[in-house]
């Protein structure tokens, strides 16, 4: 299996405070790659860092042959990364045609992917006109996924997609995360609860601290479900 | 003359104010709504927006109107290129944090006001109108010449609405005022959108100059008006909203036309720095604005 985004050696601050020691791992090709870990443990910084809108004070963020750290963060998506924000993120104001322009104009993809990504949403296709911040919790969320997908990813960050849904809507969200990995997209998924990621991912990276404490295969937790207790002392 | 004559033309005066302070009040929110800052400095791209005309008027030989539209295209886009100029040299090295902005385009608003006096002196010059012609109504003679200010204004707001809500530029410009951290993540690249934002800001209030030199003259000290009035337009609007300059424009350009006319020009100014207070009592973020988030 070849890889699609190394991390190695990681340290990002906020001002004086270390938020990441020294982290690493890696995402291979088309795997659904969790990342778990409590509140605080510096996930969302690790995903700002590699999109570069944290700096990395040392360390190499490898997509392929390019080094992510040494980019602008707006080359970022150019190269390929789509990042779905905690919290979402969407620009409130604007229609969800308006946000999902924005996400196609990031590497210049036409109608083919537009409708390719409405494909997959079609709740989405019936509310074009508007406005993005009036959408519910889960057509929201919908929503961020569907920007990011506009840039045709190779990777794609997912910071706690199913925070605040309902039981329905967290079920669309897996399922749509399921299908990525035929579509050739290597999925990157923050979680700060197990049971979320259990039926989607492939392998398990436990973070706390700032720090990798292990990666595991999904069926190592799923035999032994003490392994998140042990890791990251959270169910 | 009688009372309804002296209205229309109160009024119409008010609306030629209307139009230019328009134009000038849009820059300054649309700088202050896309990147957050104050650019007190404004003022001074109006004077030199007028300055300019009035130096590339001078150049140009033949018919006036030739002299008017070369400045007119000319004018704005040099002190575009000082807008940018500035930008780089000075807003970008701070980071365009708020506090440091306002005390750095105190600092360029000198400099610009100083080197006005040095290059082109302490005297108030007129720019020749394109044409002289005369609308002649039953009351009274109106100059067609500030008729044709009231439309051009018209036209380059549509213009710039139509930009800010139909084009490319004008979505990427509307994602960075809303959430610069998410617009970088999907390949907007912000600073440029800011150096583009702050230039256009100061172009059009150059615009507005040029169109006011035929009617009142070029003066090194002539930015300050402007700055104020822009700065009750854009509080009064709401931030970064364009609907909301407009009719806050035509608010103060009307009442101050037709107050001045029929009272004094200073209870005009009294007035609209009162209705002022009262917006920020009462809705802090303008009559069109929206809540900060
Ligand atoms: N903008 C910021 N400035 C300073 N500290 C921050 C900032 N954002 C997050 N932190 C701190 O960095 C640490 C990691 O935060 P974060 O990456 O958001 O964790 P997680 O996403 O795992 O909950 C926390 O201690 C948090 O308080
Ligand atoms: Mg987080």
């Amino acid at each position: 299996m070849t890889t699609a985004l190394e991390i190695a050696d990681l340290d990002c601050f906020y001002g004086e405070v270390q938020v990441l020691h020294g982290l690493s791992f890696e995402l291979r090709r088309g795997e659904v790659h969790c990342l778990l870990g409590r509140n605080g443990a510096g996930k969302t910084t690790l995903l700002k860092a590699i999109m570069g809108l944290v700096p990395a004070r040392s360390g190499r963020i490898m997509l392929g042959a390019r080094d992510l750290t040494r980019l602008p963060a707006h080359e970022v998506p150019k190269a390929g990364v789509a990042y779905v924000p905690q919290g979402r993120r969407l620009f409130a104001e604007m229609s969800v045609a308006e946000n999902i322009e924005i996400g196609l104009m990031a590497r210049g993809k036409g109608a083919a992917t537009r409708e390719n990504v409405l494909a997959l949403f079609p709740i989405l296709r019936e509310r074009l006109k508007q406005r993005s911040g009036t959408l519910s919790g889960g057509e929201q969320q919908m929503l961020a996924m569907a920007r990011a997908l506009c840039l045709g990813p190779d990777v794609l960050l997912l910071d706690e997609p199913t925070e605040g849904l309902m039981p329905s809507m967290i079920a669309k969200i897996r399922e749509t995360v399921e299908q990525l990995g035929e579509r050739g997209v290597s999925t990157l998924l923050v979680e700060q609860r197990v049971d979320a990621v259990l039926p989607v991912a492939d392998r398990v990276t436990f973070v706390e601290n700032g720090r990798v404490r292990a990666t595991v295969g999904v069926d190592e937790v799923r035999a032994d479900p003490d392994v998140v207790k042990r890791y990251v002392g959270v169910g | 003359m009688a009372f309804g004559p002296h209205l229309l033309l109160a009024t119409l005066e008010g609306l030629v104010n209307s139009a230019v302070l328009a134009l000038t009040a849009l820059g300054l929110s649309l700088v202050f709504g896309v990147m957050r800052v104050v650019n007190v400095a404004h003022g001074e791209f109006y004077m030199l927006g007028a300055v300019l005309a009035w130096w590339v008027a001078s150049l140009v030989s033949g018919h006036p109107a030739l002299g008017f539209l070369v400045a007119l295209v000319v004018s704005p886009l040099i002190v575009g290129a000082i807008a940018l100029a500035s930008e780089r040299l000075v807003l970008r090295r701070l980071e365009y944090n708020p506090e440091s902005t306002i005390v750095a385009t105190i600092g360029l608003l000198y400099i610009f006001q100083q080197a006005a006096l040095t290059f082109y002196g302490p005297e108030a010059r007129p720019v020749e109108a394109p044409f002289s012609y005369r609308v002649l109504l039953p009351w009274f003679g109106y100059s067609g010449y500030k008729l044709a200010v009231i439309a051009a204004s018209a036209l380059l707001l549509a213009g710039t609405w139509y930009m800010l809500t139909r084009t490319k530029i004008g979505l990427v410009m509307r994602a960075t005022q809303y959430d610069r951290e998410t617009a970088q993540a999907f390949g907007i690249p912000v600073t440029k959108v800011y150096a583009g934002v702050f230039a256009l800001g100061a172009m059009l209030a150059a615009v507005a100059a040029v169109l006011t030199v035929p009617i009142s003259q070029a003066h090194y000290l002539m930015g300050r008006d402007p700055l104020l009035l822009s700065f009750i337009v854009v509080i009064i609007g709401g931030l970064g909203s364009l609907r909301g300059t407009v009719i806050a424009a035509l608010l103060v350009g009307l009442s101050d036309g037709i107050i001045s006319v029929f009272y004094t020009p200073t209870l005009a100014k009294i007035i609209a720095t009162l209705l002022v207070a009262m917006v920020l009592v009462f809705r802090p973020q303008g009559l069109f604005g929206t809540a900060a988030r």
